[in-house]
């Protein structure tokens, strides 16, 4: 039985753990709040220094050359500091889509940009609000022409290059690479509810652009990053309810309330075991996602659907009773509270709801069962 | 990452697998329903099989009847035993907290007696510890000893006390001393369970079942050298053996799973459709399944530490409490997915054999059982994330001061 990280991966983790608790504290993150900065341009340059912007991106484009399960470990410690960068588009999505099904010059091309940091991509996906499935997407790519709306999309102020989900014509959807710095994107930000991360409208008028793949793939080839993506997010949620726990723990310890620390009221510690036991158990979850997803196995989409139920139920339960263990000044806006009260709703939302994920959890055991 | 054995794991599994194969009865439906005394004829068997292979109490010293091997070993045991009719149940709280208890605080005299034939399965013990007065509360106890010579006089009631009707000896913790503030005035002693004085009664249940018992104590003579640590420590040897029962309870109790709510879903009518296709049953599922998988998986990791020898986390210290209250929610809600006839209890009608009605009453015990709900968030609140404990209103008030309701 090894059900867990190697030592290697573990040293990893340390590293980024150690970089952000120096170089990404709340205050930082909150200059990003208040509107001075787009993202933490000094975390990304920090990340891109150490080479994790091409942890996974195979050492032929550039690339470290690991794989998921070291992504995985950095995930957790970026989703502990509710970081305001743009790791999540640019590599578990934009990197990721590229990699898996990118031609041999897209990948040329894009890889070592993106492992190198010198670009930031993203996934344009959703087109408003409501959920985007493989018949309601409108925007379409004819003759190397995109033409559409994508909103929101994550980074989309700033980015500058998106995979992007398009109409393949009455036979489903398929993915196309598009470069936002040309003719043909216009970008507006979008007011969202976590404003630490940027979510932009991107409208393409006869926008250049190029398939990924033959047309009518797409749906099987988005379901694969999605699922992937669940399970890197999985680790950002585990990270970020662990820091929210301990938040409210902390706090706890310290605030006395009827002549006593309001840790030693029962009330309090149950709510503190309730995030620990959500915790525990999106723990375990994603751990079994991300050897699903390092193994290439075909339990991939059951397990990372599970990893994202279990991690979302935990850091949407934490960041919610976190601001109530606080009490009023966990309300206001100097509070870093706040960080993942906005970070675990938008994390549950980024790649499909809650209710879907279920659903599609429950149609791979029906499909199981009936196997 | 996997969840593989190391060549020595897989090593000792061929080995236990050759065992067993060679030893054990296959599982069988006509053993459901046997007579206790069968049960035990059987169990008792099987016990000194396994002794006698050096297969029970694996991780106990060689000198102790012990197999005098490691914690990841007893588990492959455990795993691969339970594909077999292999009974074990009733010895589960003798040798889970009772000969435990023994080991850490006996005389070297008791410990030559006793821990060897526990471990042959020759004799079984039981745990007397709760009272209607004590439960998670149990430092609160009432049941009495009084010095007399060399002896001491047991008077009291204990609850809840499993296997009390055919077990041989037992471990009981009694006040003897109401001066003292609760925790200081208690001591623990072993007594046989045939001792005159002792009185065995079945517990009704809720549901009607009995599978506990109440003791009554009426002038039960114990000798002085029965006593297990010294007069006033017996919350500390106490605490010896319930550091064991979670571990002893924490273990599930079957019934209904996911997979099979599925399958029921599938084939029960709601709304005229297959309950399957309702949004609400499939939000649930997912949710069992995803606590039901993260359980498992939860002790994957901590199994993954006793396979490297290192010391787990506290991770485990979530499963009764997920677990409890799944099995609660669970049986109930397969009950409603049958409407009205969700009410019938009745294993020839019922879907699933009764048993979500089954699991509905039993989870409401198990939630209490070995530490309710409510304690063992305590534990993981102070002894997990440090939080501080509640603050006692009894701490320093003698015992028979103490306020007390009816």
């Amino acid at each position: 039985m090894n059900f867990d990280f190697s030592d290697d991966q573990k040293m990893i983790k340390e590293q980024v753990r150690k970089f952000l608790a120096d170089k990404c504290g709340y205050a930082v993150t909150r200059r990003v709040l208040e509107g001075k900065e787009p993202y933490s341009r000094d975390v990304w340059k920090g990340l891109v220094d150490m080479g994790l912007t091409g942890t996974a991106i195979p050492e032929e484009h550039g690339g470290l050359g690991l794989g998921a399960l070291e992504l995985c470990v950095i995930a957790e410690e970026l989703g502990r500091v509710a970081a305001a960068v743009p790791f999540s588009s640019s590599v578990y999505l934009a990197s990721e889509a590229i990699n898996l099904f990118g031609t041999d010059a897209q990948k040329a091309n894009w890889l070592p940009k993106l492992a190198a940091g010198e670009i930031i991509g993203t996934l344009a996906w959703a087109e408003g609000t409501h959920q985007p499935t493989a018949r309601n997407i409108k925007t379409s790519f004819a003759g190397g022409k995109l033409n559409g709306e994508k909103l929101p999309v994550p980074d989309g102020s700033y980015a500058d290059i998106a995979v992007v989900v398009v109409s393949a014509g009455g036979k489903g959807i398929s993915l196309a690479i598009v470069d936002l710095r040309e003719a043909g994107v216009t970008r507006e930000t979008l007011t969202t509810v976590d404003i630490v991360r940027d979510h932009a409208r991107l409208t393409f008028k006869d926008a250049p652009a190029e398939l990924m793949s033959d047309q009518g793939n797409g749906e099987a080839q988005l379901a694969r990053l999605l699922d992937g993506a669940a399970v890197f997010f999985a680790f950002e949620q585990v990270g970020g309810t662990e820091a929210a726990m301990n938040m409210a723990r902390d706090y706890a310890m310290e605030r006395f309330a009827f002549g006593r620390v309001i840790a030693s009221y029962q009330a309090i510690k149950h709510k503190l075991a309730d995030m620990y036991v959500k915790l525990e158990l999106a723990r375990s979850n994603a751990y079994f996602g991300a050897m699903q997803l390092n193994d290439q196995s075909a339990e991939l989409p059951e397990a990372a659907a599970t990893a994202r139920i279990a991690a979302t139920d935990a850091y949407c339960f934490a960041g919610q009773e976190n601001v109530q263990v606080h009490g009023g000044i966990g309300y206001t806006w100097e509070a870093d509270t706040q960080f993942h009260y906005r970070r675990s709703k938008l994390l549950s939302l980024t790649i499909g709801s809650p209710v879907n994920w279920k659903n599609k959890l429950v149609s791979c055991l029906e499909a199981r069962n009936a196997a | 990452m996997d969840f593989n054995d190391t060549p020595e794991e897989a090593a000792y599994r061929a080995k236990v697998r050759e065992w067993l194969a060679a030893n054990a009865k296959p599982k069988s439906d006509a053993n459901d329903n046997l007579r206790l005394a069968e049960v035990l004829k059987r169990s008792k068997a099987w016990q000194a099989t396994k002794a006698e292979a050096g297969y029970a109490c694996i991780t106990w010293p060689k000198e102790w009847g012990g197999g005098g091997g490691s914690t990841i070993e007893s588990v492959i045991f455990g795993q691969e035993e339970s594909k077999y009719d292999a009974p074990a149940g009733v010895f589960a709280i003798g040798l889970g907290m009772c000969i435990p208890t023994v080991m850490a605080w006996g005389s070297e005299e008791h410990k030559k007696r006793f821990v060897k034939p526990a471990v042959r399965g020759d004799e079984i013990w039981c745990q007397l510890f709760s009272e209607p007065a004590g439960g998670s509360d149990v430092a609160g106890l009432r049941t009495r000893a009084e010095k007399d010579g060399d002896e001491w006089v047991i008077n009291g009631q204990k609850v809840w006390t499993s296997g009390a009707h055919y077990c041989d000896y037992g471990i009981v913790v009694v006040r003897t001393d109401p001066n003292v503030p609760k925790h200081k005035g208690l001591t623990m002693f072993w007594v046989d369970m045939k001792s005159p004085g002792i009185e065995v009664r079945p517990i009704k249940q809720m549901s009607g079942d009995s599978n506990f018992n109440e003791v009554f104590f009426t002038d039960v003579r114990v000798n002085d050298d029965q006593r297990l640590g010294n007069v006033g420590d017996g919350w500390k040897v106490a605490l010896t053996t319930l550091m064991n029962e979670r571990l002893a309870v924490g273990g599930g109790m079957g019934g209904t799973s996911v997979k099979d709510l599925v399958e029921m879903a599938r084939s029960t009518e709601m709304d005229g459709m297959p309950a399957l296709q309702n949004g609400s049953v499939r939000e649930r599922i997912a949710d069992w399944y995803v606590q039901e998988q993260g359980l498992k998986l939860t002790r994957y990791r901590t199994l993954t530490a006793l396979s490297k020898g290192q010391t787990p986390g506290p991770e485990s210290s979530i499963s009764k409490i997920v677990s409890a209250k799944k099995m609660q929610d669970l049986g109930a809600f397969a009950m409603d997915m049958q409407d009205i006839g969700g009410i019938i209890r009745d294993p020839e009608i019922s879907a699933e054999n009764a048993s979500p009605q089954e699991m509905w009453f039993g989870a409401a015990g198990y939630r209490i059982a070995g530490g309710t709900d409510e304690i063992l968030r305590n534990i993981v609140a102070e002894r997990v994330l440090g939080m501080p404990g509640d603050i006692r209103v009894d701490k320093d008030v003698p015992f028979n001061q103490m306020p007390r309701g009816k």
